[in-house]
C-alpha cells in the first residue's frame, strides 16, 4: 500500500485547459474525494493518476515511484467506473479473476482470493452468472471486487454511484467506506455530489475551472470555506457584502454584525442558515419579517427580510413553533459562525 | 384530436397500409420466385423444362457431381473463398483497430484505400491483377498467373472492404471503459485486444467472415481473367457449361450454392443478431 503524490499536474487541450496546477498529497490509507461541478477537471485529474491521460505538465507518484510516464497496466491501480465496465463475455468469477490471471497467480490462489473478494461485497453464490444477469448495484459490487482483489496501491473511482438509484446509492456508499477502512486502501474518488463526498471522504478537494479551490476535512471545508465558490458549493450560505471592522462586519446597507476573528480586508461575510436563531419580536436580535416558511419535518426553512433590507435564509429545528409568512420576529446570528471572505476568488 | 381529423385520416391510413402490403408482396415475390423456380427445375426428371413435368428425380444432382468441371469448380471456389476470408480477417482486424482507435496522419487515406475495391469494377480488378501477375511471372520466372494464389489475392480485394466496414463499425461500438478496466488490471494493449475486445466483437467478426465468404464464392468478374485449366471457380464453370448445354444440371448446382449460402446466413443469425452487427 502507498500514498499518492500529485505535483503541478496540468492538462491543456487545444481549446480548453482541463486541469491546471493541481498538487495533492494523498496519505497512505486515506480516502480522498475530488468534488466539483461538471466539467471542472475531476475526471481528467483521476485519469492522469490512472495513466489514461498524459499530463501536459507535472508529476504523479504512487508510493515512492514516479509513474508519470508509466502506462496504466504497470501502475497497479484499481479502477471503478460509473458504468461498471464489467467484461460482458466473462462470468462474475472470471471478471474478478482477470487481474490475478494477468499477474500469473496460481489457479488455487485465484479461486480463494476471488471467493474472498466476492464474499466481501456480499456476492457469494453469484460467481457463475454473467454480468447482464445482475442488477446495477450488484454489477457495481463486482466492479469493486474486481478492483480490490489485485490489492492495488491506489483505488480510483469515477462517479461510482451515479448510476444507482437513491436508496442503493446510500447503501453502496456506506459499504464502500467500510470496505476501504477495513482494507486500508489509499482511495481517490470523483463525485459532483457534495453529500456523497462529505459522507465518505477523509478529506475533500473542491475543484472549479480546472483548479483546486480548497483541500480539507468535510468539517473544515463546511465551517471555514476559503472562498465564495466553496461556500456556496458545499451546503447553503448567506453572503453579505461590506467590510470588516474591529470585532465586527458592516454591510453595504450599514448593518453592523458581530463577528470576531475576521481576516483583515474581508469584503464578504458568509453565514450558514443554521447559524441563525429565530426569537420573538422585540427580543435581542435583528428585526425581520418572514417571507416564506417551509416545513421539512426535522426542521424549518425560513426566508427572512431584515428591516435593513437584506435577505437571510435560515434553517431552524422544528420544535413546537409554527412559522408563517408575514410574521415579525428577530434573528440572532451566532457571531462565532460567521466567515469572512475576500475577493471573488 | 377532433372528430374531423380522425375521419380525415382513416381512408388515407387504410390506403397506405394496402399499398405497403402490395409493395411488400410484389418485392418478396420478385426475390423469391426465381429461387423457387430454380429449386423446382432441379428436381424435374425431364431434360427440357416442361410444365407440368413428367416426373421428379434427384438425377441432376448426381449428374452435376459427376461433371468433373463442376465438382472441381465447387471445390476451387470453396477453397478460394475460405482462404480469401481468412486472410482478409487477418489483415483487416489489426487495420480496423488502428482505424477505430488511433488518430494518425493518413488515417482517412488508409480507410479509403481499404474500401476502394468497392468502387472499382470487378472486371478491372481481375484484369489488372492478371496483367500484374504476368509481368511478375516474366520478371521472376515463377508460375504465378496460373496459380490459385492469384485468385486468392484477387478475392482478398472482395473480402477486405466488407471486413473493414463490419469490424470497424463493431469496434467503434465497444465501450472504451471496458478496455480501460482491462488495462488497469494489468493487461497490455495486445492482451486487452485478445482477451476483451475481440470476444466482445465476436458477432461482428462472424458476420464479416460470412459476408466475405458469400461475396467471394459468388463472384464472376474478378475471377474471369485469373482462372486457368484446373483452377476454375464454380460460377465460371457454370458459365462455361451453359455455353454448350442447357439442362437442369445447372439448376441443381445453383440449389447447392443457394443452400450453402443460406446455411451460412442462418447459422450466423443464430449466433449473432445480424441486423445489429451489420
Ligand atoms: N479529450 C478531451 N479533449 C478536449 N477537451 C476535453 C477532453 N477531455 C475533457 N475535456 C474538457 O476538459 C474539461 C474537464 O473535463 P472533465 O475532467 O471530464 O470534468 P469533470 O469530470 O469534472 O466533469 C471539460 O471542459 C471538458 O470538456
Ligand atoms: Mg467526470
Amino acid at each position: 500500500m502507498a500514498g499518492v503524490r500529485i505535483d503541478g499536474l496540468a492538462k491543456r487541450y487545444e481549446a480548453v485547459t482541463a486541469v491546471e496546477g493541481v498538487s495533492l498529497d494523498v496519505r497512505d490509507g486515506e480516502f480522498l474525494v475530488l468534488l466539483g461541478p461538471s466539467g471542472c477537471g475531476k475526471t481528467t485529474t483521476l485519469r492522469m493518476v490512472a495513466g489514461f491521460v498524459a499530463p501536459s505538465a507535472g508529476r504523479v507518484e504512487i508510493g515512492a515511484r514516479d509513474v508519470t510516464h508509466e502506462p496504466p497496466y504497470r501502475r497497479n491501480i484499481g479502477l471503478v467506473f460509473q458504468n461498471y465496465a464489467l467484461f460482458p463475455h466473462l462470468s462474475v468469477e472470471e471478471n474478478v479473476a482477470f487481474g490475478l490471471r494477468r499477474r500469473g497467480v496460481p489457479e488455487a490462489a485465484i479461486r480463494t482470493r476471488v471467493a474472498a473478494a466476492l464474499a466481501r461485497v456480499k456476492l457469494d453464490g453469484f460467481g457463475a452468472r454473467l454480468p447482464r444477469a445482475l442488477s446495477g448495484g450488484q454489477q457495481q459490487r463486482v466492479a469493486i471486487a474486481r478492483a480490490i482483489v489485485i490489492e492495488p496501491d491506489v483505488l480510483l473511482l469515477d462517479e461510482p454511484l451515479s448510476n444507482l438509484d437513491a436508496q442503493l446509492r446510500h447503501d453502496v456508499r456506506a459499504e464502500l467506506r467500510l470496505l476501504q477502512t477495513e482494507l486500508g486502501i489509499t482511495t481517490i474518488m470523483v463525485t459532483h455530489d457534495q453529500d456523497e463526498a462529505m459522507s465518505v471522504g477523509d478529506r475533500l478537494v473542491v475543484m472549479a475551472r480546472g483548479r483546486v479551490q480548497q483541500v480539507g476535512t468535510p468539517a473544515d471545508i463546511y465551517r471555514r470555506p476559503r472562498n465564495r465558490f466553496v461556500a456556496s458549493f458545499i451546503g447553503r450560505a448567506n453572503f453579505f457584502a461590506g467590510r470588516a471592522e474591529a470585532g465586527g462586519f458592516v454591510t453595504a446597507s450599514g448593518l453592523r454584525l458581530p463577528a470576531p476573528d475576521l481576516p483583515p480586508g474581508a469584503d464578504t461575510l458568509m453565514i450558514r442558515p443554521e447559524a441563525v436563531t429565530l426569537v420573538a419580536q422585540g427580543a435581542e436580535g435583528l428585526p425581520a419579517t418572514i417571507e416564506t416558511a417551509t416545513y421539512l419535518g426535522a426542521g424549518w426553512e425560513v426566508d427572512l427580510r431584515l428591516s435593513t433590507g437584506e435577505r437571510l435564509s435560515v434553517v431552524t429545528p422544528a420544535g413546537d413553533r409554527a412559522w408563517q409568512p408575514g410574521q415579525a420576529l428577530a434573528a440572532r446570528i451566532d457571531p462565532a459562525l460567521g466567515v469572512g471572505l475576500h475577493g471573488d476568488v | 384530436m377532433t372528430r374531423e381529423t380522425i375521419r380525415g385520416r382513416r381512408p388515407g391510413e387504410v390506403l397506405g397500409r394496402l399499398a405497403l402490403h402490395a409493395a411488400t408482396t410484389v418485392t418478396l415475390a420478385y426475390i423469391v420466385l426465381p429461387l423457387v423456380l430454380v429449386v423446382w427445375l432441379s428436381f424435374m426428371a425431364d431434360e427440357i423444362m416442361t410444365v407440368p413435368p413428367e416426373g421428379y428425380s434427384l438425377r441432376w444432382y448426381a449428374v452435376a457431381w459427376g461433371q468433373a468441371q463442376l465438382r472441381d469448380g465447387f471445390l476451387t471456389s470453396l477453397w478460394v473463398a475460405l482462404a480469401a476470408t481468412a486472410l482478409g480477417l487477418l489483415i483487416t482486424v489489426p487495420a480496423s483497430f488502428a482505424l477505430a482507435r488511433a488518430r494518425f496522419i493518413g488515417r482517412e487515406a488508409l480507410l479509403q484505400l481499404l474500401m476502394s475495391p468497392l468502387i472499382v469494377p470487378g472486371i478491372v480488378i481481375g484484369a489488372s491483377i492478371y496483367v500484374f501477375l504476368v509481368q511478375a511471372e516474366i520478371a521472376t520466372g515463377l508460375p504465378l498467373s496460373g496459380s490459385s494464389w492469384g485468385l486468392v489475392v484477387a478475392h482478398l480485394l472482395l473480402t477486405v472492404p466488407w471486413c473493414v466496414r463490419l469490424v470497424t463499425a463493431n469496434l467503434v461500438g465497444v465501450n472504451r471503459s471496458v478496455e480501460e478496466a482491462a488495462l488497469s488490471l494489468g493487461a497490455s494493449p495486445l492482451v486487452t485486444a485478445l482477451t476483451v475486445t475481440l470476444p466482445m466483437i465476436w458477432p461482428g467478426l462472424v458476420a464479416a467472415a460470412v459476408f466475405g465468404f458469400v461475396v467471394s464464392f459468388g463472384n464472376i468478374e474478378v475471377s474471369l481473367f485469373l482462372v486457368a485449366p484446373g483452377q476454375i471457380t464454380l460460377p465460371i464453370a457454370i458459365l462455361q457449361y451453359l455455353q454448350w448445354k442447357i439442362d437442369p444440371t445447372i439448376a441443381a448446382v445453383s440449389v447447392v450454392q443457394i443452400a450453402l449460402i443460406g446455411l451460412a446466413l442462418v447459422a450466423t443469425s443464430r449466433i449473432t443478431n445480424l441486423g445489429k452487427v451489420v
